[in-house]
């Protein structure tokens, strides 16, 4: 789409899109660049010679068992995070949808942890889990369920995604009340018209027409399951006990902030930006097509 | 139609409240009690209101001995997240301006450059941007927090969709009254993205607030320590010299600014949130 009625000038519109672009070529596409061209190199210990090493890098990290482990072990968190995630703000919207008493109150009381830093919203599950000190972790323990999510790796990874889901709720809730809301009326009337009841109708007749947005939120919860519950995990657990809860970006950030391993890191960082890409072009795909 | 009580909608909502409010009254309660108590499990979900001056306390001095007042970390993190909302909206502002309303070599791709970021961040370009902030010294300084994270496709594209939809009459109309370039933005298309700006402010304003990665890469001196990485750093630490009480109390600060902003401004958030990203 374009417009017809424009200004003149050429130094103006420059000068304008100059600070964007300054940033966006300086912090976003030269380290891009970089990591592309260091995934494809390696350097010596000493960080004297640099040399070409085609996909080395690449078959290094595929082959190494901890690498593929923390692949598959993404995979199933981000799947089982954005799960819960999109269940709980479901349940929720489709209840705060319906005519009662107190509405406007209930949402915004369901709103405001959007607000909540997702590192932060770790520290308040260890005030809660904590095996010793949290409420619900010592009450777990008196139950005798030997609950220590620093040692026991299951515990762990429970935690983790609870944890990582609960921050994720309120964004998702906005999402599906704004998308129930958008439902005509007359579309529910005759489907209750027709005798669909309850849960019938909202599977065969609401959740249909939410599909466009469950999609997109799918897309969005995967993404920030892989990418922005660092904070939670590193709060949580630190990756631990062992490996059990170091996703993808974690491991990036031990072997190249901690271990400094760059070439190995740059190589996962590049298939990183491939799996952005993708889940970015997928999500652009599909909006294009809902629009046309 | 009779109406009658939804009890079911009442208890799933009442729960879900509860499922986020009560770490929240967890925190809230345990910041008042002893250090002590807390640790031999002895933590009550009644706060002793005789010692809610352990907020000004941990204001003051730190979550623990050593560490930098709370006040401070709140400054920087306010700073930042101010810095970023602002920040982005201007350039955002602009570089939509001219996408739209100009014609210039390379419009296209200058569009396509800034929408590529979309697909880059931080977490997945960690390494190589840190060595970029080195050589330019930005390391450890307040420009080092800020200014890489400024570039926002999504604020662009929503700018662009506002700009497109300004019916051709008024740009006219403007003209003819002898509006220039600049006259033009200052006078109509401020005030027409009025609410847009104020969504806006709301989802960067809590995104700033909130970066932990980014800050953790760059900032390495404590005096640059926002609220989020000072918590994380004390939890860390964490043992039985964790100072749980004064903890909770920096959690408490931490989240009540964000959520102050999003309750006030919830009607342009919701509205906003549900536009920017479609």
């Amino acid at each position: 789409m374009e417009r017809r009625t424009i200004f003149g000038g050429r130094l103006l519109p420059a000068a304008l899109v100059l600070p964007q672009l300054l940033v966006t070529v300086l912090f976003f596409l030269l380290p891009a660049g970089e990591a592309i061209y260091q995934s494809f190199t390696v350097t010596d210990a000493f960080g004297l010679h640099t040399r070409f090493a085609g996909w080395a890098n690449f078959s290094a990290i595929f082959a190494d068992p901890t690498y593929l482990a923390a692949l598959a072990r993404t995979g199933i968190f981000c799947a089982l995070v954005t799960l819960l995630a999109l269940a709980l703000a479901l349940l929720l919207a489709v209840f705060a949808d319906r005519e009662i008493r107190g509405r406007a109150i209930y949402r915004t009381l369901l709103i405001w942890p959007y607000a909540v830093a997702p590192a932060v919203s770790a520290v308040l599950w260890v005030f809660m889990m904590h095996p010793e000190v949290g409420i619900v972790g010592r009450l777990l323990n008196r139950a005798g369920l030997h609950w220590d999510y620093t040692l026991n790796p299951i515990q762990a990874r429970g935690f983790v995604i609870v944890a990582s889901a609960w921050t994720q709720v309120s964004y998702n809730f906005v999402f599906f009340l704004a998308g129930l809301q958008s439902i005509s009326p007359a579309v529910i009337e005759a489907a209750r018209m027709d005798g669909a009841r309850g849960l019938h109708r909202f599977r065969t007749i609401i959740f249909p027409l939410l599909m466009p947005t469950t999609f997109f939120l799918l897309i969005v919860n995967l993404v920030y399951a892989a990418f922005e519950t660092f904070g939670t995990i590193m709060a949580l657990t630190r990756g631990g006990p062992g490996q059990a809860t170091e996703t993808l970006v974690v491991k990036v950030y031990r072997d190249g902030v901690v271990n400094l391993d760059l070439s190995g890191s740059a190589a996962q960082s590049v298939v990183l930006m491939l799996l952005v890409i993708g889940l970015t072009a997928l999500q652009f795909r599909f909006l294009d097509r809902r629009a046309n | 139609m009779r109406t009658r009580t939804d009890w079911l909608a009442h208890a799933v909502l009442g729960l879900g409240v509860i499922l986020f409010a009560f770490p929240v009254w967890l925190i809230f309660a345990g910041a008042t009690q002893d250090a002590g108590a807390i640790n031999r499990g002895d933590l009550s979900l009644l706060p002793r209101l005789s010692h809610l001056g352990i907020f000004f306390s941990v204001l003051r001095h730190g979550g623990a001995d050593g560490k930098i007042p709370v006040w401070h970390m709140l400054m920087i993190s306010a700073g930042m997240a101010l810095g970023i909302a602002i920040g982005k909206i201007v350039i955002s502002f602009l570089s939509a301006y001219a996408v739209v309303f100009f014609r210039f070599l390379f419009r296209r791709i200058a569009f396509w450059t800034i929408f590529i970021t979309l697909m880059l961040p931080v977490e997945v370009r960690i390494i190589p941007t840190y060595a970029v902030m080195a050589n330019f010294g930005m390391i450890n300084s307040f420009a080092g927090l800020t200014v890489p994270l400024l570039a926002s496709a999504t604020a662009t594209l929503l700018f662009r969709q506002v700009f497109l939809a300004i019916p051709d009459e008024l740009v006219e109309a403007a003209r003819m009254d002898g509006a220039g370039p600049i006259r033009f933005l200052r006078d109509i298309l401020v005030p027409v993205s009025a609410a847009n700006i104020a969504a806006l402010f709301v989802i960067l304003f809590v995104y700033g607030w909130n970066q932990y990665l980014w800050p953790l890469l760059v900032a390495t001196d404590p005096r640059l320590d926002t609220i989020v990485i000072g918590i994380v750093q004390l939890i860390d630490a964490g043992s039985v010299l964790t100072p749980w009480n004064r903890m909770m109390a920096m959690s408490l600060l931490a989240i009540i600014p964000p959520v102050v902003v999003v309750v006030a401004m919830q009607r342009w958030f919701v509205r906003g949130l549900t536009e920017v990203e479609k």
